[in-house]
């Protein structure tokens, strides 16, 4: 097989395998054989998504894989499949509780792998209305499995979510028509005015106001997705009602795959002649969920809610990365993306264990976890220390990098930055010292938690932190160079 | 003398004509304050729009737009008027009357919402050819009249309304952008969306918001109550 040859089959392999392992886990009864193959699933994803760092299929096709995306890619594949690990371990407590029954795991399963269908088809797809669908595709299967427990707590959080999601799709979608109608006249019509290359390639010859106004309304579309505030209304909801591994991929891929389609816009208007500043918008939006979320995490009761916002704050602190742009912001906002990513699942995988050993999810009545379960207390200790930015862990690479590149442009932007960034650490500290420490909180229950994504997600973000290896700091410079 | 006679004239004209009354029906759904009577003109809404995508399809020879239209038809105006009048029936909501802000409020706000749209895109789409700019500006207020009906109504079956006049609007801005491709797959796939939240509505029996004045209630939907 050619190079090209592979390289499209890789490309199909990361939609195919998720799109045939969802029908056929509609159709299997046992909950046990379906939680395998959903890993076995994620595994030939993440393979498939391997090939691609060795071979790209031509641009100007159906696909488009550069860069930017691969890094996107290989991280969703290696935190669904790790989240399906998990997943097995957690749903097979569910059972025994007797909270979910076998026949919600067909739904769920299916379920799974159409959201890492949605999401892969969002990342490479060369085609504005393709990337829409992906979204919105990811979007409604995440409804499905939010709403899974069937409590009025989580129809409603569900409801909240399916509402607001489609409005912010909704508008994603006016803002591409826009984009469209932009270069239509350069392009001439039809597909090749709604492809990234074609798009890219005449940018200078885009209609710059129908740009401005298109990209409001898709920074507000993909923004009510990626939970910027004040759009962000869904997300606790849904993070704190869903199934925990739900938790995990909302947190680390859904909300990283709506910002990836904004930096996907945010390329094109730089190219163009665009006047709107979409940097300063997203520094703007960037600042403002940051202090909201960083505020917010003081008052939270629930643990999986406190987890929720600290996803938004680091949305925010993203979000903002971008918008300072430059190669340093860009390398700091990719580097913070994947460190969060990992984390953050990392976190929810071991509250999912938390709150099952415990039998609730009030931080009040958690306590004293490291001497009850050394296991969970101790890797949730290093998750929240590595979420709040200590080093050695990699978000303190990332955070660190982007202080100091805004110091060189905006100093006083800077100051705001740390501020927010401390004031959740700070939340962040506090709620670490009550869940991990101190006198254990009844409830021994023993956890069978899986430890392997725990500590694969924990040593990376390490590993990352102490010594950012050479290849990969080559592959992240060169990913933040495309986004100019 | 009269001016001469150009069909292309007429054809915009009916264009435009069709795209103000989709806006005018917008305006209407904002003073319905019984769901029936709200289903029913939703229904008009999704009839207009049908045959507004009809004529963009004759218009700018795209015969693939037809399936648009007779989805606006058959699903949104038919099939789906038909099982939000069951849910009515089930949930027992026939009396509901909303009162968020005020209809006259609500009129207000949503004529200023015209206005703006009008304001922003006939300016933006300067460039645009005649027939997409006013077709932009208008959908742009349907939409936006949509989302203002999201948020005055707290009823589950007004708040699928006003996604649906959303989603009408964004259709409409969507056929009128000559030769846009995809347009038939985004319709249909906004038509699962909304079968998704009528058949949730449907099995959950969802009746209201959950964001209630009573902060005791939102509390605990929070499950932050101790």
């Amino acid at each position: 097989m050619t190079g090209a040859g592979a390289a499209f089959a890789a490309v199909i392999g990361t939609l195919a395998i998720p799109g045939g392992a969802m029908l056929l886990l509609a159709f299997i009864p046992s909950w046990r054989l379906a939680a395998r193959l959903n890993a076995l699933a994620s595994f030939a994803t993440v393979a498939a998504a391997a090939v691609l760092l060795f071979r790209q299929p031509a641009p100007d096709g159906l696909f488009l894989v550069d860069g930017l995306n691969i890094a996107f890619l290989l991280l969703n594949g290696l935190v669904g499949f790790t989240t399906s690990l998990f997943s097995a371990s957690y749903i097979g407590h569910e059972i025994d509780t007797g909270r979910l029954a076998p026949h919600h795991l067909r739904l769920y399963h299916a379920m799974y792998q159409a959201m890492m269908l949605g999401m892969n088809l969002a990342l490479v797809s060369n085609n504005l209305g393709l990337m829409w669908f992906g979204v919105e595709l990811a979007t409604l299967s995440t409804v499905m499995m939010v709403g899974l427990y069937r409590t009025p707590a989580a129809i409603e959080a569900s409801w909240k979510y399916l509402i607001l999601g489609s409005v912010g799709i909704a508008l994603a979608l006016f803002g591409t028509i826009l984009v469209y109608l932009a270069a239509q006249p350069a392009l001439g019509g039809g597909m090749k005015a709604m492809q990234w290359t074609g798009l890219l390639r005449h940018a200078a010859a885009l209609d710059p106001a129908l740009l401005d106004v298109g990209f409001v309304f898709l920074l507000i579309g993909y923004g009510t997705k990626s939970g910027l505030v004040p759009m962000h209304a869904w997300l606790p909801d849904a993070h704190a009602e869903g199934p925990t591994p739900i938790s995990a991929v909302l947190s680390g891929l859904l909300l990283n795959v709506a910002l990836y389609a904004l930096l996907r816009f945010k390329i094109l208007l730089a190219a163009s002649h665009a006047s709107i500043a979409a940097g300063r918008l997203m520094e703007g939006f960037g600042l403002v969920t940051l202090f909201f979320a960083a505020i917010m995490l003081y008052r939270r009761r629930d643990i999986k809610r406190l987890f929720a916002y600290s996803s938004i704050e680091h949305m925010g602190i993203i979000t903002f990365a971008f918008g300072i742009g430059g190669p340093i912001g860009n390398l700091a906002g990719l580097l913070q993306m994947a460190m969060h990513s990992l984390t953050k699942s990392a976190i929810f995988f071991a509250v999912g264990h938390v709150a099952q050993a415990k039998g609730t999810q009030k931080i009040a009545e958690i306590g004293g976890l490291t001497a009850s379960h050394p296991f969970l207390g101790w890797t949730l200790v290093a998750g929240i220390a590595a979420i709040a930015g200590l080093p050695p862990f990699g978000i303190f690479t990332s955070e660190f990098l982007l202080i100091t590149s805004t110091f060189a442009r905006a100093p006083l932007l800077a100051v705001l930055l740390g501020l927010g960034i401390l004031l959740a650490f700070g939340a962040l500290l506090l709620r670490m010292t009550g869940l991990c420490f101190g006198a254990p909180s009844p409830g021994d229950a023993p956890s069978s938690a899986a430890a392997t994504p725990l500590l694969l997600h924990l040593a990376l973000v390490l590993a990352v932190g102490i010594a950012l290896p050479g290849f990969l700091y080559d592959w992240f410079a060169h990913a933040a160079a495309l986004l100019g | 003398m009269l001016a001469p006679f150009t069909p292309g004239a007429t054809a915009f004209g009916l264009a435009h004509v069709l795209a103000g009354a989709l806006v005018l029906v917008s305006l209407m759904m904002l003073y319905q304050d019984r769901l029936p009577a709200l289903v029913n003109v939703l229904a008009l809404h999704a009839a207009l729009l049908g045959i507004a995508v009809g004529w963009q399809a004759w218009l700018q020879r795209a015969p693939e737009l037809y399936i648009t239209a007779a989805i606006a038809i058959g699903f949104k105006a038919v099939a789906i008027p038909l099982a939000l009048h069951r849910i009515i029936e089930r949930l027992d909501i026939h009396r509901e009357v909303e009162t968020v802000g005020g209809i006259s409020l609500t009129m207000l706000a949503g004529i200023g919402l015209v206005a703006l749209s009008l304001l922003v895109m006939l300016r933006t789409a300067a460039q645009a050819d005649a027939l997409a700019r006013e077709d932009l500006a208008l959908a742009l207020s349907v939409i936006l009249i949509g989302m203002l009906m999201m948020v005055t109504r707290r009823n589950a079956v007004s708040q699928i309304a006003g996604f649906m006049m959303l989603e009408n609007g964004l259709i409409l801005a969507a056929a009128g952008a000559e030769g846009m491709p995809l347009v038939v797959e985004i319709s249909v796939a906004f038509s699962i969306l909304i079968a998704f939240i009528v058949i949730g509505v449907f099995l959950f029996r969802i009746r209201e918001r959950f964001d209630t004045v009573d902060s005791a209630a939102l509390d605990a939907f929070r499950g932050e109550l101790q």
